[in-house]
């Protein structure tokens, strides 16, 4: 089931086209990667999204229905890439802040904060001002202050920049949760890694426009197609080169490409052999997701 | 090294607009601003004192006396006046009309020249009805120029009869004068009447005598008798206390409605606002509840203040508290306007800043909180009125030192509602920028 479409949505600031026509569906319980370089149109698509940004064109339905019904917001929770807390607050005082300007009252407020002090793992920390807070904490913060009205979509726009691998991972986990509770999430993000090991979808925006979308094997049937990356560690340099593998440090390590791993392996290493070398170690593997990004997006920078 | 650092430095002030403006325009500002007020705008012209002035009399003499004031180039006499608020007929000043006219803030002093005052004038014997001075004591400087103003005009407005009574006191102790020293007497005294009608610009009676001839004058000077009356309440009601109290209050308060109105770019910049536009408040209700926050702030700082003037220097706060209390959210409430608007004029905290110092210094200048308006030319006092913290220090001045009834207040709490909605209504539109793009 969908649970978010955007269709043709086109956004223009000025000269400048951020949204060129995109289209894209999030579907119930889904984690979708929004991904795309610098200026793609990501974060103008998420602010539409969260209502922050009205669209010259397009439309965006939640459960069916028009996003502008202020109802219909209230199925949808915003992470925002910056760390949008008060920082003289404490992080339950946030809580029950954010919690109260999203509607909640009461014991439901009180409930939902408590839960969020748990999930967080903050609870111990719930009376200090947030200013105290390591980068990893206001982050799970960060995102539990979106998530308090118990919305069944999440937009979650770079909710692990410039934290350690193990509050990237704590957050991973607190995702997984609120994942198993059947919620929908569409995540914008630049570590392709991250999104390549979590999401089960990636759209790719680039210019304003959706230019792949899919699983990572399609994405990478539809782009790089049979297309592999072979590491070869050997017993010594290559006294030439051998067609096909770039040498990398010392040499005794190279990395190539080829087509058709059935067919261009078995000539490459008959190469390898006629250049005298032995193959102590051999990996073959499927591009990742930042060969198809680079593949799809180029390699020249976007600033 | 230090070439370097300079060079970093000049090159951060080069593309720091703020800090340009608080470099050098504030400062030049805040000087202009300073010479006008203080400087008489720049002609060394200082203002004219309003004189109210009602003679019991209707004698020669003091007629004699208001004409010479009315040639003081530093007062403006006004012996005529409406009847009443409603009954705009103008006729001569009663001292109960004058006492009337000073309460309520028209002028600063009102001369009040008594019935038998030819009688009572150079008698040498400190006896007779004295000049009387009716002051507003919240001016502190106008009765005493006025006091002075009129020892002088007394003794050059009526030299003759300084002469002759003095002469009559030297008879009466001395045994009288000779006939030839009586001739000499009324030889002169009509000389020194026209010299003195002439002084003060009016008509010239009798023969002309001698010019610039002010021995006898000097001698005799401090000799009328002018008694002071504040004709206000009780005296602890009537210091500056309170006039500083506002003053000063409402400068600190724009500064404050500032400071916590910046707060919105601090969540622009943080991230908040974005946060808290996207739930369910939009940015009337986001500017609302800043204002009504910032208001409420104002209205406990301006009362700490007044709590604070009342213990420690005895201001009769609880007898105004109704007064008080209308001016005090009213004047919180434009001041968390103004605020507003001039944080949502701004893009960035610095510009806050240096705006805010350019803006709220001057206006306190302008509008009192600084230095007494009533102590400023009167071209200054009308630019004052164009800065809504005159009209909030006018407020406060009514009820403090005039005691005011509560409907009286309506021309200032008229001015400040209005300022207030105004500053309300550009916020507003100047915040669409942070809405949906």
């Amino acid at each position: 089931m969908t649970v978010l479409r955007v269709e043709h949505a086109k956004k223009s600031f000025g000269a400048t086209q951020a949204l060129a026509d995109v289209s894209l569906e999030l579907r119930e319980g889904e984690l979708l990667g929004l991904l795309g370089p610098n200026g793609a149109g990501k974060t103008t698509l998420v602010r539409a999204l969260a209502g922050r940004v009205r669209l010259d064109g397009g439309v965006i339905e939640l459960f069916g229905r028009r996003l502008a019904a202020a109802e219909t917001r209230e199925s949808l929770g915003v992470v925002p890439q910056e760390i949008a807390l008060y920082p003289l607050l404490t992080a339950r005082e946030n809580l029950e802040a954010f919690g109260s300007l999203q509607g909640l009252r009461g014991a439901a407020l009180r409930d939902r904060v408590a839960w969020a002090l748990d999930w967080t793992g903050l609870a111990e920390r719930s009376r200090e001002p947030v200013k105290r807070f390591s980068g990893g904490m206001k982050r799970r913060l960060n995102i539990a202050c979106g998530v308090l009205h118990e919305p069944r979509v999440i937009l979650l726009d770079e909710p692990t920049v410039g934290v350690d691998p193990q509050s990237r991972e704590r957050i991973s986990v607190m995702l997984d949760r609120l994942r198993a509770g059947g919620v929908s999430m569409l995540l914008t993000t630049h570590q392709l890694d991250e999104a390549e090991a979590r999401c089960e979808r990636i759209v790719i925006l680039d210019h304003g426009r959706v230019i792949a979308a899919g699983t990572l094997p399609e994405l990478v049937r539809a782009t790089v197609g049979a297309q592999r990356v072979v590491t070869l560690r050997l017993d010594r340099a290559p006294s030439a080169p051998v067609e096909g593998l770039a040498p990398e440090g010392d040499g005794t390590v190279c990395r190539g490409q080829v087509h058709d791993a059935d067919l261009d392996l078995a000539a490459l290493l008959r190469r390898v052999a006629a250049a005298g070398c032995a193959i102590r170690d051999l990996e073959v593997r499927q591009p990742s997701l930042q060969s198809v990004f680079l593949h799809l997006t180029g390699r020249e920078l976007r600033e | 090294m230090i070439g370097t650092l300079l060079r970093i430095h000049w090159t951060n002030l080069r593309r720091d607009r703020a800090a340009q403006l608080l470099t050098f325009v504030v400062p030049i500002a805040f000087f202009t601003v300073f010479a006008l007020v203080f400087g008489g705008q720049g002609r060394g012209v200082t203002g004219r004192v309003t004189v109210l002035v009602v003679d019991e009399g209707h004698t020669e003499t003091s007629a004699r006396i208001v004409r010479a004031l009315r040639g003081e180039k530093s007062l403006r006499v006004r012996t005529l006046a409406r009847v009443s608020d409603r009954d705009t007929t103008r006729v001569p000043i009663t001292r109960a009309r004058a006492e009337q006219l000073v309460r309520g803030g028209d002028a600063p002093v009102a001369i009040v020249l008594p019935a038998g005052l030819d009688t009572s004038l150079a008698r040498f014997d400190g006896g007779g009805v004295p000049i009387e001075l009716l002051s507003d004591p919240s001016d502190a400087v106008a009765p005493q120029v006025v006091a002075g103003l009129l020892q002088k005009v007394v003794m050059t407005a009526l030299p003759d009869l300084y002469m002759r009574r003095g002469v009559g006191q030297f008879e009466r102790y001395t045994g009288g004068l000779t006939p030839r020293q009586r001739q000499a007497v009324d030889l002169w005294l009509p000389r020194l009447r026209a010299q003195a009608a002439a002084d003060s610009g009016g008509p010239v009676a009798g023969a002309a005598g001698p010019a610039g001839d002010s021995t006898a004058s000097d001698a005799l000077s401090g000799m009328a008798r002018i008694k002071v009356t504040e004709v206000l309440g009780r005296k602890e009601d009537t210091s500056l206390v309170a006039f500083y109290a506002a003053g000063i209050a409402v400068m600190f308060l724009l500064f404050t409605a500032s400071a916590v109105a910046g707060t919105l770019l601090d969540e622009v910049e943080a991230g908040t606002l974005e946060r808290v536009l996207s739930s369910r408040v939009g940015m009337t209700g986001l500017l609302a509840g800043k204002w009504t926050y910032v208001t409420l702030l104002g209205m406990l700082q301006i009362t700490v203040m007044f709590v604070y003037a009342m213990l420690a220097f005895r201001l009769d706060l609880l007898r105004h508290l109704p007064g008080f209390a209308l001016m005090t959210v009213l004047t919180a409430g434009v001041a968390s306007a103004f605020g507003l608007l001039l944080a949502t004029l701004c893009r960035t905290r610095a510009q806050l800043g240096g705006i805010s110092m350019l803006v709220i210094l001057p206006i306190s200048a302008l509008g009192g909180s600084m230095f007494p308006r009533f102590l400023m030319s009167e071209a200054m006092q009308r630019m004052g009125l164009m800065t809504f913290n005159a009209w909030a220090l006018d407020g406060y001045v009514k009820v403090f030192w005039r005691n005011v009834p509560l409907p009286e207040l309506w021309p200032q709490a008229a001015v400040l509602a209005g300022f207030m909605v105004a500053f309300l209504a550009l916020a507003r539109l100047f915040a669409r920028r942070w809405e949906r793009a």
